[in-house]
C-alpha cells in the first residue's frame, strides 16, 4: 500500500479549480519530484495536500485514511511535514526555537530528535541560539527542513526546496534530501531545476494544467523525448 | 538637595507609575497585534473595566468587614485579573472571531473594536453612573516618607504604598511574561505566530490556542494596568479612553508585536510626559542668584502646559513614524 495516494484531486481556492485531477502514488522509501511549467498546480498538489486550499473532489489516503481537508494541526501528528518555498523559518526565533515549534505538536522528550538533526546539520548545532533571520539562505533551508524533521513525519514535502539558492547549495539540499529519504522519510517535492531532481527521483510527476501529463521514474522522465522537448527544454 | 527631592516626587516616581501602567497596557496592545494583526482599540475600555470589577471586589471586600493589610485594590487583583481575562475571552469570541472566520480585514477588526469601546463605557456607565469614584473612600492612603535631612534636604522624599505596590507587581509581571515568552512552549508559539502565523499553522502549532492566550495575557494585565491607574487618579467611565494614544504610541515607538519594545517605549512616553510638564524653575531656583540683578526665572518653566500633556505622546509617534517606522525594536509591519 502506497503511503499517499492522490485519486483524481480537484481543488482551488474557491474560485476556478486548479488542479482538475491529479493523481499520485508515494512510497515511504521514494523521492517524489512534481515538474511542470509555472501554474501547472505543482506548489497547489502539496498545499492541498496540506489541507492549505479546498479540495472539493477526489481522494488523498494517507496511512489507509481520506485526509482530504484536514488541517495542518491533524497532519502533523500522523506524520506529514511541508516545508513552504518562502518565509519558511521564524526569522526572530532562534535556530533552537525554530526545531522546538517544528516539535510543537509532539508532547514526548523530541531531545533525541532534535539531536539526529543537529547531526545532519552540524552547522545549525553551531548556531543553534542565534536568530533564524540572521542566517544564510542556504543554511536558512537547513533550518527550514529541520524544523519540518521535528515532528519525525513518515512523509515530507518540500515546495522548491532550491529556489534561490547558489548551484553549490542546490546540490548541497539535494544530498541533504536524498540523506533523509535513507532514514527512512519519503519525499515529495516540487522542484524547478527539473532535470536535476528528476535525475534522483524514483517517482516523477509531469503536471500541466492541473492534471498529469506524465508519470513515471525520474529516468524514465528524462529518457522520455516527449517530456524532455515539452518541459525540460529539450 | 531640596530641588533634586522635588525632582524625584515629581518627575522620577510619577514617570515610573505612569511608565508602568503605559507599559502594561503597551504590552496588550503590542501582542494583539502581532497575533491577531490588528489595532486593538478598546484596550483602554479593558483597562477601564478592570478597574470596576477590582473596585466591585474590593467593595465586596469592605462590605463582608474583610480587612487586609495591603491596599484592598492589591489584594482583589489576582481575581480581578482571571475575571478581565475570561472577559477578554467573552469579548473576543462574541465579536472578534466571527469576523476573523470570514477573514475580516484590518480595518473592519479596528471599527469593530470602537464599537467595542463604546460599549464597555456604556455598560460602565449605566452601571456605576458617570461620577468619579475612588479606592480610597473606605481605606487610608499609607504614604512613606523617606526623610533625606541626612543629605541635607528638608523635605523628605515621598511615596505613597500603592505607588510602591505598583512597582513591584510591575516588575513582577514583567519578569513573568519574560520567562512565558522565553521559556515556555507556549510563549514560543505565541513568539512564533507573531513573527509568521502562516508558518506556526504549517508547523502544527494550534493558532486558536495562542489566540485565546494572548486575550488571557491582554485582559489581565489591561485589568492590573487599569487598576493602577485607578489607584493612583481616580476610578471614571473615561478613565483608560484618555490615554489609548500614549499606549499606542509605547507600542508604536517599541515596535509593534515586540513585547519589550512596549515596555520600553512605555517608560519612554510616560517619563517625556512627565518631563515635558514638569516646571524647571522648581529645579533651576539656585540660578537665580548667579543671574543679573533685576533678572528672575519666570514662575513657570514647563515645556509642555499640564493639559497639554496628551500632545507628547502625539509628537512622540509623528517623529517615530517618520524617523523609524518600525520602532525601536524592528517591530512588524502589516
Amino acid at each position: 500500500m502506497a503511503l499517499i495516494e492522490l485519486r483524481n484531486v480537484v481543488g482551488g481556492y474557491g474560485g476556478a479549480p486548479i488542479l482538475n485531477g491529479v493523481n499520485m502514488a508515494i512510497e515511504q522509501s521514494d523521492i517524489g519530484v512534481i515538474v511542470g511549467p509555472n501554474g501547472a498546480g505543482k506548489s497547489t498538489t502539496l498545499k492541498a495536500i496540506f489541507g492549505l486550499l479546498r479540495v472539493t473532489g477526489g481522494t488523498i489516503e494517507f496511512g489507509g485514511r481520506n485526509i482530504a481537508n484536514s488541517l495542518p494541526d491533524a497532519l502533523v501528528p500522523i506524520g506529514l511535514s511541508f516545508v513552504p518555498q518562502e518565509k519558511n523559518v521564524f526569522t526572530t526565533l532562534s535556530v533552537e526555537e525554530n526545531l522546538e515549534m517544528g516539535a510543537f505538536t509532539r508532547r514526548d522528550d523530541f531531545k533525541d530528535t532534535m539531536d539526529w538533526v543537529y547531526q545532519m546539520f552540524p552547522v545549525l548545532a553551531e548556531k543553534r541560539r542565534q536568530p533564524a533571520g540572521e542566517l544564510s539562505g542556504g543554511q536558512r533551508q537547513m533550518v527550514a527542513m529541520g524544523r519540518a524533521l521535528m515532528s519525525k513525519p513518515t512523509l515530507l514535502m518540500l515546495d522548491e526546496p532550491s529556489a534561490g539558492l547558489s548551484p553549490r547549495y542546490v546540490i548541497e539540499i539535494f544530498e541533504t534530501i536524498m540523506r533523509v529519504n535513507k532514514e527512512g522519510v519519503g519525499i515529495l517535492m516540487v522542484e524547478q531545476n527539473a532535470r536535476q531532481a528528476l535525475a534522483f527521483a524514483s517517482r516523477g510527476f509531469v503536471l500541466a494544467n492541473g492534471q498529469n501529463r506524465f508519470t513515471g521514474t525520474g529516468a524514465e522522465l528524462i529518457a522520455d523525448p516527449e517530456v524532455a522537448k515539452s518541459f525540460l527544454g529539450g | 538637595m531640596d530641588e533634586l527631592i522635588f525632582f524625584i516626587n515629581r518627575v522620577l516616581i510619577s514617570g515610573t507609575v505612569l511608565g508602568s501602567i503605559y507599559a502594561l497596557g503597551a504590552i496588550g496592545v503590542t501582542l494583539i497585534f502581532g497575533i491577531l494583526r490588528f489595532a486593538h482599540f478598546a484596550h483602554g475600555d479593558m483597562m477601564t473595566m478592570g478597574a470596576f470589577i477590582a473596585f466591585v471586589l474590593a467593595g465586596l471586600c469592605a462590605a463582608l468587614g474583610i480587612v487586609t493589610p495591603l491596599p484592598t485594590g492589591f489584594v482583589v487583583l489576582p481575581v480581578a485579573m482571571v475575571i478581565a481575562a475570561f472577559l477578554a475571552l467573552g469579548i473576543d469570541k462574541g465579536f472578534y472571531a466571527p469576523l476573523r472566520k470570514r477573514g475580516a480585514k484590518p480595518v473592519t477588526m479596528l471599527i469593530a473594536s470602537i464599537g467595542v469601546t463604546l460599549m464597555i463605557q456604556g455598560l460602565i456607565r449605566l452601571i456605576f453612573g458617570s461620577g468619579t469614584r475612588s479606592f480610597y473612600d473606605t481605606e487610608p492612603k499609607d504614604i512613606f516618607r523617606i526623610d533625606m535631612s541626612a543629605f541635607g534636604g528638608t523635605r523628605p522624599i515621598s511615596i505613597t504604598e500603592p505607588q510602591v505596590l505598583m512597582f513591584v507587581v510591575t516588575a513582577l509581571l514583567v519578569i513573568a511574561l519574560h520567562l512565558f515568552l522565553t521559556r515556555s512552549r507556549l510563549g514560543k508559539a505565541m513568539r512564533a505566530m507573531a513573527d509568521n502565523a502562516d508558518l506556526a499553522q504549517v508547523s502544527g502549532i494550534n493558532t486558536a490556542l495562542v489566540v485565546r492566550v494572548t486575550w488571557v495575557i491582554a485582559g489581565s494585565l489591561a485589568c492590573v494596568a487599569g487598576v493602577m491607574l485607578a489607584l493612583d487618579v481616580a476610578l471614571m467611565p473615561d478613565l483608560a479612553f484618555n490615554i489609548v494614544l500614549p499606549i499606542f504610541a509605547a507600542a508604536i515607538v517599541g515596535g509593534l508585536g515586540h513585547a519589550y519594545g512596549a515596555i520600553v517605549g512605555g517608560f519612554l512616553i510616560a517619563f517625556a510626559e512627565t518631563l515635558a510638564v514638569f516646571n524647571w524653575t522648581a529645579v533651576l531656583r539656585p540660578l537665580n542668584g548667579l543671574l543679573p540683578e533685576g533678572m528672575a526665572l519666570p514662575a513657570n518653566l514647563a515645556l509642555v502646559p499640564t493639559e497639554y500633556k496628551l500632545t507628547v505622546a502625539f509628537v512622540i509617534l509623528v517623529v517615530t513614524l517618520l524617523v523609524r517606522p518600525t520602532g525601536i525594536f524592528k517591530g512588524v509591519s502589516t
